[in-house]
């Protein structure tokens, strides 16, 4: 299991900049089609909001990548690190 | 460290009420959009609609993650206690001055923009409210029923959904549209009722002490200095945020706004289902499923909070194609009229004179047909179709040469048996919130530290609720939009975001329940 959850950390690592890559070509050819403000101003929010979640899921990725999430804290004294 | 039973229901209600409260307040604003951006936001005038888009996105998405860490970081440094009282007086006196402000008619570019400012309180408020309601709670309930106990707090955003639509419908039957909709008119009513209600929570809640776990901490000096670097820059307890957000919030917010708005916006929008029997269902529904959320909370207790929730998010991965296209079908009213007990129509038509200003020899007529169909088992709907016909010769001589314009199916009453049908089906759906939704807050109460509790709580909570799950009725809107073909395409949002978390899930959390909280 802790293989798994270790290589499955290159997937959440990759799926951040391919889902913000995603969101940007959509909003660009919505944009394209309708280029009113109240678009734009969707889109924008849509994507300022979106891609610090993405960097998250990288860094996810990351943690689980060097074996962060091997084991869990059972007490409060281990997540003070 | 925990209460007597007496104590905790006093605490649970104290609680529960308040958080019931601000959820009534954020929900009336959306469910009055229509009337509100008529009275505030007038589309042909460009800033004031423009107002009206961030008044949409900014409270329900950017400022909610905001408060929760304004908000977490007071409650973490003041006290859960006196933060969340301060949650729901901004909740309430925002809403209530919201009924106040005058419309654009009266005070011009004024209005949107106070209702814009406003709104923003909500926002914020909401996004401190939660995280001190459940914490407050959990920090009061012994272990071995904190799901329990905490559950109870989770039944308030469904029950302020349905006082807020209960409160709206009957204030609309009981008056013509024209009165519910006029400037000073009763859709202002359900925003006056929010300041009694919030007044007698504040009462309540000022009676209350502050949680033990807390003052414990304050009375030995332990507690946090700077809560917002303790959750976010110590790796240890980051990467639980991390993963209470991807392995559980995310999920669970996605499923939980499919469940009772995209719902609701389905039933309206797509389907077109007459307005009350389209509210009556949800109410039916929300009353029904609204007791499971205790149950999962208390079942929690017993097998672990992980498997509940995920089990939750495999069910609705699994069954939200079939639940949403089963409705479709049964509202078709194409399959409608291959049934023999259609009995009758009455049809009313309108005709709009145009001259072609191309042609400048032809008159255009534009026929709009309003069509009513009823059927023996009590189930009828409206259709309504636009054909464009020119004159050649005379007045009386046209051809119909653009015809069959879509016709447009609205208001459908469905029969008593279908209604019934449709009512079971929304509450599987809502049977799904319960289970993901039920132990939620005892399961992030579990994952973080006393002194930091409020504050990481609440932050991957809001970006659950907030962003993943509040945007799910416009993305889901949106790819109806782009991908045509598909009238269900816009489930895919909450099926991927579900499926990602579920796996998530499924392999970096553990079913353990934190018995020790109080460190």
């Amino acid at each position: 299991m802790n293989t798994i959850k270790k290589y499955a950390g290159i997937l959440w690592i990759l799926v951040g900049p391919l889902g913000i890559y995603f969101l940007i070509r959509t909003a660009l050819s919505e944009i394209a089609k309708k280029p009113h403000v109240d678009t734009k101003i969707q889109w924008i929010v849509f994507i300022a909001i979106f891609t610090p979640i993405a960097i998250g899921l990288m860094i996810f990725g990351w943690y689980a990548l060097k074996n962060e999430y091997h084991h869990l804290p059972e007490s409060s004294a281990e997540i003070e690190d | 460290m925990n209460i007597e039973p007496r104590g905790i229901w006093k605490v649970i209600a104290a609680s529960s009420v308040g958080t019931m409260i601000e959820w009534y307040d954020f929900y009336i604003f959306g469910m009055l959009s229509t009337t509100i951006s008529s009275q505030f936001f007038p589309k042909d005038n460009p800033t004031a609609a423009l107002l009206s888009t961030l008044a949409i996105f900014a409270a329900g998405f950017i400022v909610r993650p905001f408060g929760a860490l304004v908000f977490g970081r007071l409650g973490d440094l003041v006290g859960r206690k006196y933060t969340f009282l301060l949650t729901l007086i901004l909740m309430g006196g925002s809403t209530f001055l919201i009924g106040l402000v005058p419309g654009y008619k009266s005070i011009g570019i004024a209005a949107p923009l106070l209702v814009l400012l406003l709104r923003l309180v909500q926002g914020l408020a909401l996004g401190g409210e939660y995280g001190g309601a459940a914490t407050y709670v959990a920090e009061h309930a012994p272990a071995n029923k904190r799901g329990y106990y905490t559950s109870w707090i989770q039944t308030t955003a469904t029950l302020g959904l349905f006082v807020a639509l209960g409160v709206i419908m009957l204030v609309k039957l009981n008056m013509p549209d024209a009165s519910f909709n006029a400037e000073w008119g009763g859709w202002r009513y359900p925003f006056w009722i929010s300041i009694l209600l919030v007044a007698v929570s504040i009462y309540i809640r000022l009676k209350m002490k502050e949680s033990p776990m807390f003052s414990k901490l304050k009375s030995e000096g332990k507690t946090s200095v700077n809560p917002l670097k303790e959750s976010f820059s110590h790796k240890g307890n980051f990467k639980m945020v991390l993963l209470a957000l991807f392995g559980a919030v995310m999920g669970q917010g996605v499923i939980w706004y499919t469940g009772q708005f995209y719902t609701q916006t389905f039933l309206e929008n797509t389907l077109k289902i007459e307005f009350i029997q389209n509210r009556e269902m949800l109410l039916w529904a929300i009353a029904l499923a609204t007791p499971f959320f205790v149950f999962f909370g208390w079942l929690s207790d017993k097998v672990g909070r992980k498997w509940i929730m995920l089990t939750g998010m495999l069910l609705a991965v699994i069954f939200y194609r079939p639940i949403f296209n089963t409705m479709l079908k049964n509202a078709d009213p194409k399959i409608w009229r291959t049934d023999t007990q259609y009995i009758s129509d009455s049809t009313i038509k309108t005709t709009i004179l145009k001259i072609d200003t191309i042609k400048k020899t032809n008159t255009y007529f534009i026929v709009h047909t309003k069509t009513k169909w009823g059927f023996t088992d009590g189930r009828q709907y409206f259709s309504i179709s636009a054909d464009t016909m020119s004159e050649f010769n005379s007045l009386t001589s046209y051809s119909n040469d653009r015809p069959d314009t879509k016709p447009l199916y609205i208001d459908k009453t469905l029969s008593t048996s279908l209604k019934w049908k449709f009512i079971f089906l929304i509450w599987i759906l809502i049977l799904f919130v319960t289970m993901v939704y039920g132990p939620i807050a005892a399961f992030l109460v579990e994952m973080f530290p006393t002194k930091i509790r409020y504050t990481s709580m609440s932050l991957p909570y809001h970006i659950g609720n907030g962003v993943f799950g509040g945007l799910t009725p416009y993305i889901a809107l949106l790819l109806t939009t782009i991908y045509t073909k598909d009238k269900l395409v816009g489930l895919y949002y909450p099926i991927i975001i579900a499926g990602l978390c579920l796996i998530i899930g499924t392999l970096y959390l553990n079913n353990k329940r934190d018995k020790n909280v109080t460190d």
